[in-house]
């Protein structure tokens, strides 16, 4: 146990700085995706058909990639077209880039669990668009969306160690570098899984939270 | 109940035609309803009778022809529209209550979120027409938990909240238990009674008998028929219309 204890507080710089960097990445990407993913998700519901073209495409191109190959576009290819951008913001936007086109379904599925029926009466009741969607359809489908995207973003926060891979340290990169210092890898994967069930037991609340306040009457 | 198709009409179809893709569902439909006048609108499933109810409000956008409620034409979109709407209620075959609102919200979420109404005056509206329909005692319930002969009168309660010029019913009692028809056509009757106009798109026979001033017989598309309902009912002139009567008069 003394030993278990001394993995972390030996290594201490290195655990902290690494999920320092997946706690912002986490924090940026979900931003990101979340107000891309609103955007294409508007786009797939649109009555617009070029638009919903458009969503369509991008979530099938996007969500059918291996999340690996994403960051390997944005870290090895992006620049070969002269444009420089760091390890760490290429990061960010692969993993909104991916993880947008997860979102945006979720808000399609969402939106679409509202039945056209209540969106036809609001509108025979003479309400404008803006208000059909914020009086009638947001407000029940942000009730049906709240596990879905939560799950979105517990795999997206886990997702951030495949920028281990790409130059930036975070938490996925700690192994490496304890290997290299000779630490126990048992002890040392355990205390990053520890770190992840910490970081994700907020994002359990939250859901848990959400959900008792928009708990549906159906 | 007779004496009212002199006052000059508050709906008018002139030449409507809609297509959806390759069908042709309303052909060059000329209609005209008058103030206070029930219409009731009949014929098979597939006739064209729920998109022509669905298009005197817009909610279904016809190819050609023009729509006239009021002296205006339909307009195209907009806010426009949206004010139009307001002035015509509509009823659904699926009553399309809003499920995550009681019942007293659903009737006044209209008036206070489209006619900017007094939240206080709405609700006192609300619970007089939910006592109207006889449901008050539902008030703080959400849709969900009411029957569907009880939501199908709250949903007649929220069209009516709008102080509406017309009511559109699309097969109101289509989707209801067949006990709970009665108490929705009771509320219908007595709106006709109190001289709403209505047009009506029904199987009920019934109603069609004892409510309405006239009784359109739609086939294909076509305005096949539009008589008095003693007339209709008793001798049919086309074909088609002898057809439809037959099959469910018969039953």
């Amino acid at each position: 146990m003394g030993e278990f204890l001394r993995v972390l507080t030996d290594n201490w710089t290195l655990y902290r700085e690494g999920f320092t960097n997946t706690v912002q990445l986490f924090l940026i990407a979900a931003v990101g995706s979340l107000v891309l993913g609103t955007l294409l998700g508007a786009m797939r519901v649109s009555p617009v058909p070029a638009l919903r073209a458009f969503g369509a495409t991008y979530v099938n191109i996007v969500r059918n990639t291996p999340l690996t190959l994403v960051f390997a576009f944005l870290v090895f290819a992006v620049p070969k077209l002269d444009v420089n951008i760091d390890y760490f913001p290429s990061a960010c936007i692969a993993l909104t880039v991916y993880t947008a086109a997860f979102v945006c379904e979720v808000i399609r599925s969402g939106v679409n669990t509202v039945g056209t029926g209540q969106a036809e009466a609001a509108r025979a009741l003479g309400m404008s668009f803006a208000q059909v969607l914020t009086l009638i359809v947001l407000p029940q489908a942000l009730r049906a969306m709240v596990p879905p995207m939560m799950s979105v973003f517990i795999a997206m926060l886990k997702n951030t160690t495949i920028a281990a891979g790409f130059s930036v340290l975070e938490a996925g990169a700690i192994p490496a570098y304890m290997a290299e210092r000779g630490e126990p890898q048992f002890a040392v994967l355990l205390w990053i899984t520890i770190g992840f069930l910490i970081l994700i037991l907020p994002l359990v609340a939250l859901q848990r939270f959400l959900e008792r306040k928009w708990r549906v009457a159906r | 109940m007779d004496d009212v198709t002199t006052a000059e009409p508050l709906i008018v179809l002139d030449g409507v035609n809609k297509h959806f893709g390759p069908l042709h569902v309303l052909q060059d439909v000329s209609l005209s309803v008058g103030r206070g006048e029930v219409v009731v609108v009949i014929g098979p499933s597939g006739s064209g009778k729920s998109t022509l109810c669905r298009a005197i409000n817009r909610l279904e956008p016809i190819s050609s022809g023009t729509i006239t409620f009021d002296g205006t034409p339909l307009p195209a979109e907009g806010k426009a529209l949206a004010r139009l709407r307001s002035e015509v209620g509509m009823v659904f075959q699926s009553f399309n209550l809003f499920a995550h609102k009681t019942i007293l919200e659903n009737v006044t979420l209209g008036p206070v979120k489209v006619r900017k109404e007094k939240p206080a005056a709405a609700r006192e509206r609300g619970l007089a027409l939910l006592d109207r329909v006889g449901i008050a005692n539902q008030a703080d319930k959400y849709p969900a938990q009411l029957s569907g002969g009880q939501q199908q009168r709250a949903a007649i309660a929220r069209a009516l909240a709008m102080q509406p010029k017309a009511m559109l019913f699309d097969e109101p009692t289509s989707a209801l238990d067949p006990e709970m028809v009665g108490e929705v056509l009771e509320v219908m009757t007595s709106l006709a009674r109190d001289g709403m106009t209505m047009v009506v798109v029904t199987h009920e026979m019934g109603f069609a008998r004892h409510a309405a001033n006239r009784v359109i017989f739609m086939a294909d598309g076509q305005l096949v028929e539009d008589a008095p309902p003693a007339e209709f009912f008793a001798n049919p002139r086309s074909e088609r219309a002898k057809d439809f009567l037959s099959k469910i008069l018969t039953h």
